[in-house]
């Protein structure tokens, strides 16, 4: 156990012209190339399964994303996930889909995680019931992503919940939305981020890019509104395992789009999965060259322990170490 | 209907020059229907008002209507019920990741909101809807609202 001066689980404290307490927050507005990773929660009420899920990111990323029923499928909750992981002092992005809790139950859980030591929420519209293990459930979506950033910002900002009560403690998160650059209708979705950013969004992870053409031109768009301004970007990326899984993930799973030379290329590689890994230092290394990038958020899905290498080859940290549990138990968080 | 719903959105702009001539006379007819009661009317109101857009709109009475600024595509048809945009699930081809045989109704109303006279309400920020407003005709609704603001004024 830690000594209590050392309790990774206390905050830091809130820098000047900050919202949180967190590292990414730090982070980014420092304007350093922050990384971002996502954590597969596990089909198991076992604290020592997150921990050991969560090790394999140390040392290499600023915070770790914990999805929310992603896919639709059930898993342990983000909220579960990050009330463990902030015990050790990790900084976590909690992701929170409207898909499956109303009004009520959606302002209790962001309480209740910024209580625990959560400092980033990410606000998603979430993914269809019809996509997961158990399509008969009731899709609730009582706030679509816009309308749940801004009731957090209003919690956070003026210290109320959506009925106007008063708070005694407000939630003090960086607060964070989701972006599809890739997919219809193309014109109007710089025009959605800007509706993200109105309502409270202070940085974006991307779905999966495979298409730096259409980021640049997305990017240009958003250059040109302003937004880069406003909002840090983490554009999103992931190795792909085989040719064979990037054709089926593009076809199955909503939002994903892959370009056929992307395809080509793994087939055509003697190795598939270095192929993919390469493919993915490949563009983070591209898409840090794009005025207005301020990171990468990366989705290994099962290749998690990957992630070291991809960071490290890339060459995005220059050096940095970011903070992790043990790396120095005096002063949690202040290396960020 | 679904192919009269997508001549709406074709159609988006003389919708909305219909409606605010539509609305006038509703606002104007304001001191009737406050002797004959807005209680009173709501029921009848509310019969036509659920006809008319169920044919033209797919209406799905939420109370709170946006229509003239979702380019006359109603976003209560979209299986998450989304007021704010598209999600990220659109397929390449702008069909729903839910109903694939549904054009996403987000892709509608960006079309039929760049026919329209005022291109800008799409970026509108909408509050998550009321509810209880379900089923309330949204005709008597915004009458009662602007009537409000011109007396307040």
């Amino acid at each position: 156990m830690h000594p209590v001066t050392s309790d990774p689980g206390q905050p830091l404290p809130i820098l000047e012209g900050h919202v949180s307490a967190g590292r990414l927050e730090r982070v980014l507005r420092s304007g350093k190339f922050a990384v971002t990773a996502e954590i597969a929660p596990p089909d198991a009420a076992d604290a020592e399964a997150v921990y050991e899920r969560a090790s394999v990111f140390d040392g290499c990323v600023d915070a770790i994303n914990a999805t929310d029923g992603s896919g639709a499928n059930c898993h342990m909750s983000s909220v579960g996930v990050c009330s463990l992981l902030t015990r050790k002092g990790y900084a976590m992005v909690m992701q929170v889909s409207c898909r499956d809790r109303n009004r009520i139950a959606i302002q209790g859980d962001v309480l209740g995680a910024a209580a625990m030591g959560v400092t980033n929420i990410l606000c998603l519209t979430g993914d269809g019931v019809q996509a997961g293990d158990q399509p008969d459930a009731k899709p609730v979506f009582d706030f679509d992503c816009i309308s749940l950033l801004q009731t957090v910002t209003t919690m956070r900002d003026d210290g109320a919940f959506l009925s106007g009560r008063k708070l005694t403690t407000p939630p003090r998160v960086f607060l964070g939305a989701a972006a599809n650059p890739f997919g219809p209708p193309l014109d109007y979705r710089p025009i959605r981020l800007e509706k993200k950013i109105n309502a409270g969004a202070q940085f974006v992870q991307t779905q999966y890019c495979f298409d730096l053409e259409r980021l640049q031109e997305y990017m240009s768009r958003v250059r040109d509104m302003g937004l880069t301004e406003r909002c840090y970007i983490l554009v999103g990326v992931g190795p792909m395992p085989s040719a064979r899984t990037a054709s089926w993930i593009r076809d199955n799973v909503p939002g994903v789009h892959i370009p056929d030379a992307v395809i080509k290329r793994l087939l055509g590689a003697q190795d598939q999965k270095e192929e993919g890994v390469r493919i993915c230092v490949e563009m983070i290394q591209a898409v840090r060259e794009i005025e207005g990038v301020h990171g990468v958020h990366i989705m290994a899905y099962k290749q998690e322990e990957r992630v070291r290498d991809i960071v490290g080859e890339s060459g995005v940290l220059e050096g940095r170490i970011p903070w992790y549990p043990g790396v120095s138990n005096d002063q949690p968080g202040q290396q960020t | 209907m679904y192919a009269l719903r997508q001549w709406s959105v074709r159609n988006s702009r003389k919708l909305e020059w219909l409606y605010q001539c539509f609305e006038g006379i509703l606002i104007a007819l304001h001191p009737f229907w406050l002797w004959i009661g807005y209680s009173r009317i709501e029921k009848p109101i509310r019969a036509v008002e659920k006809s008319v857009k169920s044919a033209m709109f797919d209406c799905q009475m939420c109370g709170s209507c946006v229509l003239s600024q979702t380019g006359m595509s109603c976003p209560m048809n979209c299986p998450k019920e989304l007021r704010n945009g598209p999600c990220g699930g659109v397929r390449s081809d702008g069909y729903c990741e839910v109903e694939s045989t549904m054009r996403c109704v987000w892709v509608d109303a960006w079309e039929g909101s760049q026919r329209m006279r005022d291109q800008t309400r799409i970026a509108t920020v909408q509050p998550p809807l009321a509810q209880g407003q379900r089923g309330r005709s949204s005709w008597l609704r915004e009458v009662r609202k602007k009537r409000d603001l011109r007396f307040f004024e």
